[in-house]
């Protein structure tokens, strides 16, 4: 058996990109009501994270639509303020409005390659332009430079004088991977870089960002939904659930012993091919998850949790490590130890 | 088998429920689709989207249909109901369901086929939906049309439908609007007026892609259920090849506008036959096992417009030689009932046994 985590040093690296306590909210439904009644409806995307990213590590970042995984990267990387909360890198705590230099080093590739380009710029000029606004290289290396970005991920020097709508979607995503390391950052934010496109496409994708992480070092924050996709090339996940992350683990641990009854849930209900529906029970999780305009009180996933207790209505778990292992947390009363029987616990209920 | 669904029809349903089931334990093929040819007129010439597709569909199995975009899977399936879209038409083939050749009915009769004889579930169910018209009456509408049922029995109906759907608190939601549901929910929804006037079969164009994993689990394994306890077929439409092995017994896969391999789904899914087949599983992300690299297939889809001569995965191919290059190269039937459209397709078996053994 051969695991991507055979990449990773023994000892776990220096935090780079560290969030505390981070919050972000955004407001819903009429703002003349809210005035009025003096009360704001607010859509809680991002409800207190702790994460950590560790230097050239790769950690994922799974979770359902809305579960606030997205938001959270655009607020790591600078692009949506934060209502509470820090987020420090490298040990220094970055301001609300970054300077143009950290902004630099944190870099995003969207999901959608159709939509994330200017369609109206060649890529020659759309990589020019960041080159010479960041200075990063002096102007008459801007046309090299573009052209030794390009030959990274894989596209020839041709490409420069292209329109997007000439590309395909891989050679698209391309393109926006690009366009992100041209502004030489230590961070690569992936917000499902490859789930727009087609399965034999998707390899060439993923094997580029392993490839890229190798070369230059890069540290990956990696947000998708398909655990398969994240088992390939993460070294760590972290789990999110309705704005609160749920689990850390290492890839293998986590997909081996995982110990949120949501984590559980997630991985079996991943469709494989050695079984089928017609000979399985019933559905991993039950229900859809609550809206975060109305997250539960206690712990939020009671709601669906198969073995939820009066406990859970009342005192939201903190996410800790388990004993003995600082490298795995979850954020369950029961995740390390084990919950007290109950006559039926028969959550059936879609 | 169950000799009967577990609900029938509320009023005179268990007779009905139990003539079709008997119809549908006799042997024999729901649908049988051969040689369908679609082909869309566009700027830049005739695309031949679907190009000589044949399949047939047992009484109560479940059929897979996989291939990536732009293979002519949707193209299939919507040539079937009749519901393409105006710039594509059908040029030449047969759609036979129960034996009457669905292509060659005229508007009315084909709108009488659709609800009791056959039905679709779409991808998109927001824009499927119709979002000024409350659920429940979205799902009466079939057996109020089709059944001719009272507005009664038809309310009636819809909500034993809602609640084998899974919809909680049926008498509440019928009265509620797409916009109030979930995308599980919603997909509930499409199921249910799928379902509605009892069809033969039905036809799932990714029903469950734009869902989430715990979400999808949940729609897969509710089709599942519903076919084996009401014996409806299946088409079901995907690009994700472990979502076929969960509903289908049988699958497809689609190439360039044509059929590229045919069989039992784990046969061909953990022992394919055809390099295209072959690549689609080396290059998905398996959670079984971590590969330390994924295998791409090389270059592009063909163009639909001027295909490839000969097999039209020839450029892409790792295996192909001259015979590959020239000539029609049509499904062969190979021992064990499966079938492909590989000249050389007994590469794929030294191929795979070297990858499992450098596994």
């Amino acid at each position: 058996m051969t695991t991507p985590a055979a990449t990773t040093p023994a000892e776990p690296a220096e935090p780079l990109l560290t969030a505390h306590d981070l919050a972000v909210s955004f407001p819903v439904g009429s703002q003349l009501t809210a005035r009025i009644r003096h009360t704001e409806r607010l859509l809680r995307a991002v409800d207190g994270v702790d994460l950590e990213v560790r230097r050239g590590e790769a950690l994922a970042l799974v979770g359902e639509s809305g579960s606030g995984k997205s938001t959270l990267a655009l607020a790591l990387a600078g692009l949506r303020p934060p209502d509470r909360g820090e987020i420090r890198y490298a040990g220094r705590v970055l301001p609300g409005r970054r300077s143009r230099d950290d902004r630099r080093r944190i870099q995003m590739v969207f999901q959608d390659p159709y939509s994330s380009l200017n369609p109206r710029l060649t890529v020659g000029r759309m990589l020019g332009e960041l080159l010479r606004v960041h200075h990063v290289v002096p102007r008459d290396q801007v046309k090299s430079f573009s052209a030794e970005l390009l030959g990274l991920v894989g596209l020839d020097e041709g490409a420069l004088s292209a329109y997007p709508r000439q590309f395909s979607g891989g050679q698209r995503q391309r393109v926006a991977i690009a366009r992100a390391l041209a502004l030489r950052p230590e961070v690569l934010v992936a917000d499902e870089p490859v789930s727009a496109l087609d399965v034999s496409v998707q390899a060439t994708i993923l094997n580029l960002l392993r490839d890229l992480r190798g070369e230059l070092g890069l540290t990956l924050l990696l947000i998708s939904h398909n655990l398969a996709v994240v088992r390939h090339l993460c070294d760590r996940v972290a789990v999110m659930y309705l704005g609160r992350i749920v689990e850390v683990a290492p890839t293998e641990q986590l997909f081996r012993d995982p110990r949120h009854p949501y984590t559980r849930g997630l991985l079996a209900a991943i469709p494989r091919l050695t079984e089928q529906a017609g000979e399985m029970g019933p559905p991993a999780l039950a229900g859809d998850p609550p809206s975060p305009l109305a997250i539960p009180a206690g712990c939020r996933f009671r709601t669906r949790c198969p073995m939820a207790q009066p406990r859970c209505e009342h005192e939201d778990p903190a996410l800790t490590a388990g004993p003995g292992d600082p490298g795995h947390l979850a954020a369950c009363h029961f995740a390390f130890t084990p919950a007290p029987a109950t006559a039926s616990a028969s959550p059936e209920q879609a | 088998m169950n000799g009967q669904g577990r609900t029938g029809p509320q009023t005179g349903g268990p007779q009905t429920g139990e003539r079709q089931m008997n119809e549908r334990q006799m042997n024999g093929n729901v649908l049988e689709v051969s040689d369908l040819r679609v082909q869309i007129a566009s700027r830049r010439g005739l695309v031949r989207a679907v190009d000589g597709v044949s399949f047939e569909v047992p009484r109560g199995g479940a059929l897979g249909l996989v291939g990536e975009s732009g293979s002519g899977k949707s193209m299939t399936l919507r040539a079937v109901l009749g519901v393409l879209p105006p710039e594509a038409h059908v040029v030449s083939g047969q759609v036979r369901l129960d034996g009457t050749d669905l292509l060659t009915l005229n508007h009315d009769s084909l709108n009488r086929m659709r609800g009791p004889k056959i039905s679709m579930i779409f991808q998109e169910p927001m824009s499927a939906l119709n979002p000024v018209m409350r659920v429940g009456q979205q799902i009466a509408e079939g057996p109020r049309i089709h059944l001719g049922y009272s507005r009664a029995r038809a309310a009636e109906r819809t909500l034993e439908l809602m609640r084998r759907v899974g919809i909680p608190d049926p008498e509440r939601r019928y009265r509620a609007y797409p916009h109030e549901f979930s995308g599980g929910m919603r997909q509930r929804v499409m199921i249910a007026i799928a379902l509605a006037c009892e069809p033969e079969i039905i036809l799932c164009d990714e029903p469950t892609t734009a869902l989430d994993v715990t979400i999808q689990d949940q729609i897969l394994r509710l089709l599942a259920a519903l076919c084996r306890e009401s014996g409806v077929s299946l088409v079901f439409v995907t690009h994700d090849l472990p979502v076929v092995a969960q509903v289908c017994q049988q699958v497809a896969v689609m190439y360039g506008g044509q059929l590229v391999e045919r069989g039992d789904v784990r046969d061909v899914l953990l022992d394919p036959r055809h390099p295209y087949t072959l690549g689609l599983v080396r290059s998905a992300p398996d959670f079984e096992y971590v590969q330390d690299s994924l295998r791409p297939i090389p270059g592009s889809p063909p163009s639909l417009i001027t295909p490839p001569p000969g097999c039209r995965f020839h450029p892409r191919c790792e295996f192909a030689e001259d015979d590959c290059r020239t000539g029609e190269v049509p499904l062969r039937i190979l021992p064990g009932g499966r079938a492909t459209a590989c000249l050389h397709y007994e590469r794929c078996l030294d191929a795979l046994a070297a990858d499992r053994a450098g596994q």
